[in-house]
């Protein structure tokens, strides 16, 4: 543990993941019409701006929640492998329960956040979260867990190795598409904007200014940017070269893949943005309950199956 | 070292189980009963992990865990039915006012 | 050593944080702090090796301490604590039951020869798995049964009368 080979990449990882929501928000902002420097201009005005307090609030279970929500982002990116020589940051044989619990947390963070203030629209905001949350967060479960039936172990770079000719994105599509779904929604972003949605002024960040907003508004874009990376392993081979034309067709070094095949995901993800309009959650529960955890359940059954032949 | 630890252990297991059981004793609201109730599973998970890493199987004691987490998950669902239900009817929300088994 | 330091540590800020449930005004904050003392118990159960219960006390516990909150400032007529009052009764004999039951719990704690088995246990993922696929089956399809039991009672307890269109 105290091997400084082993510490470096822990130390770079948020840093790493500040400047990769960064990045993904200016090409938010470029997909969505803005200047590119839009998001760098937001972050220092926010950055210069004082906090706001409101009558009768709850600072303390507000910053707590705000707090918490680029933590949990890092965390959740600490179990990924990352395609470096030694593996993920933090090596741990059930990653993937781990990812899943502290991408959870965001629900805490957004909840808290909308409470904190004492005012309805941010109120209503953070109790969106949860109708959100329950809805998200079965098929979510199912689509994890499917790679991990399929390659009969909770660690994600066991995962990533076990897809050597087959990508489970291809043999399991349903499941891909659930992960990049519920990807979305964890970040509470994009057609699952609702907790922050326009309708309600900014919903849970409408009260808040200054580092709170920065805080609630840069950690969604960390906790998606951690979630599109755990795609890479789970469905995508880690860091291996795509296996179309044999193993070694196209070389180079695992990190560059997984950059690579992060990027692509992201695309994905700013293209749905692009399409899709803000969901109301009542419809979106009905979806998910009714719709995707049927299809995840038939999902995992199928892998299940196939992989006791 | 090993069993003091795991002394130590249950005993801060007994303390949670005995906030739990204060509080599901002494307070009027629903609500915060069930929260006493989960500190009582608390402290049983706690105690179980504690057994579980000082002795016995791999096994044994952490499908206790499994258990005890269900527990929780259950207790709280159908806490919160039976409080809306007694709102609902009676616009009740305190145990004290809830004495239909009492006539 | 540093096992046994770790454990009372996040054992008193279970403890704490517990009390502090029966303390704090507003009730998110009381559900929260429950949340926070579920978490030191959960990283305990890291430390003991525990790692994917522990993980899932902390997934499970998040989850439904954010539901527990929305029915916690629903039901309650002073949700945000802002102005302090107390909802108690018998609260002195409520008191002497819980150090009652505390002193016997802690002595049968320290007295009761545990049977400690040295050497590290293997992975207890797996074990877990295996017991409950296999030796333990009935508690897995109890457990089931009254998952679904409970599913049946929620629903059919606080579904609302005429509530058919």
């Amino acid at each position: 543990m105290a091997d400084p080979a082993t510490l470096l990449p822990l130390l770079l990882l948020a840093p790493a993941l500040v400047l990769a929501a960064g990045l993904a928000a200016v090409a938010g902002a470029v997909t969505a019409g803005d200047r590119p420097t839009a998001p760098v201009v937001e972050t220092l005005r926010l950055l210069a701006k004082q906090r706001r307090r409101t009558p009768a609030d709850d600072p303390l279970l507000a910053r707590i929640g705000l707090a918490v929500l680029p933590v949990a982002a890092v965390l959740a990116l600490a179990v990924v492998p990352l395609g470096l020589p030694r593996g993920a940051p933090v090596g741990l044989d059930v990653g993937i329960v781990w990812f899943n619990a502290m991408e959870v947390l965001a629900w805490f963070a957004v909840w808290t956040a909308g409470w904190g203030p004492n005012a309805v629209t941010a109120l209503v905001g953070g109790y969106r979260m949860l109708p959100l949350g329950l809805a998200y967060e079965l098929p979510h479960m199912l689509a994890l867990i499917t790679p991990a039936i399929a390659a009969g172990s909770l660690d994600p770079a066991t995962v990533a190795g076990a897809q050597h000719g087959l990508w489970y994105a291809v043999w399991m599509p349903v499941a891909f598409v659930l992960y990049l779904v519920s990807t979305a929604a964890m970040a509470f972003w994009g057609p699952f904007a609702a907790p922050l949605g326009r309708d309600l002024a900014g919903g849970a960040a409408a009260e808040h200014a200054g580092l709170d907003r920065l805080l609630l508004r840069a950690g969604r874009w960390m906790l998606l940017v951690a979630a599109a990376a755990m795609a890479v392993p789970l469905f995508l081979g880690g860091g291996a070269p795509p296996p179309i034309t044999g193993p070694d067709a196209f070389g180079g070094p695992a990190w560059a893949w997984v950059v690579v095949k992060l990027l692509v995901v992201l695309a994905v993800l700013l293209g749905l943005r692009r399409v899709m309009p803000v969901l109301r959650m009542e419809r979106f529960v009905t979806l998910a309950w009714v719709v995707l955890i049927p299809l995840a359940v038939a999902q995992a059954l199928v892998v299940t199956v196939v992989v006791l032949l | 070292m090993t069993e003091l630890t795991l002394r130590v252990v249950l005993v801060v297991a007994a303390a949670l189980v005995a906030t739990g059981l204060y509080g599901a004793l002494s307070q009027q609201s629903i609500v915060m009963i069930m929260m006493g109730l989960e500190l009582v599973v608390n402290g049983l998970v706690l105690a179980a992990g504690g057994i579980w890493w000082a002795g016995g199987h791999p096994g044994n004691a952490s499908v206790l865990v499994v258990v005890l987490v269900t527990v929780m998950a259950l207790e709280m669902a159908m806490g919160f039915a039976v409080a809306l239900a007694l709102y609902r009817a009676r616009r009740v929300d305190l145990t004290d006012d809830a004495t239909e088994l009492a006539r | 050593m540093t096992l046994l330091v770790l454990a009372a540590a996040l054992g008193v800020v279970a403890v704490v944080t517990g009390i502090g449930v029966f303390v704090a005004d507003s009730m998110a904050r009381a559900t929260f702090l429950l949340l926070a003392s579920f978490v030191a118990v959960a990283v305990v159960l890291l430390a003991f090796g525990l790692a994917y219960l522990g993980i899932v006390v902390v997934l499970m516990m998040t989850i439904e301490m954010m539901i527990m909150v929305v029915f916690m400032v629903m039901l309650m007529m002073n949700p945000a604590g802002l102005e302090p009052m107390t909802m108690v009764h018998n609260r002195w004999g409520a008191r002497l039951i819980a150090l009652a039951v505390f002193a016997v719990l802690a002595a049968g704690a320290l007295v009761v020869p545990w049977p400690v088995r040295p050497g590290p246990p293997g992975d207890p993922t797996t074990a877990l798995g295996a017991d409950l696929m296999g030796p333990q089956m009935l508690t897995m399809t109890v457990l089931g049964l009254a998952i679904l039991a409970t599913i049946v009672g929620t629903v059919a307890v606080s579904a609302t009368r005429g509530s058919r269109r």
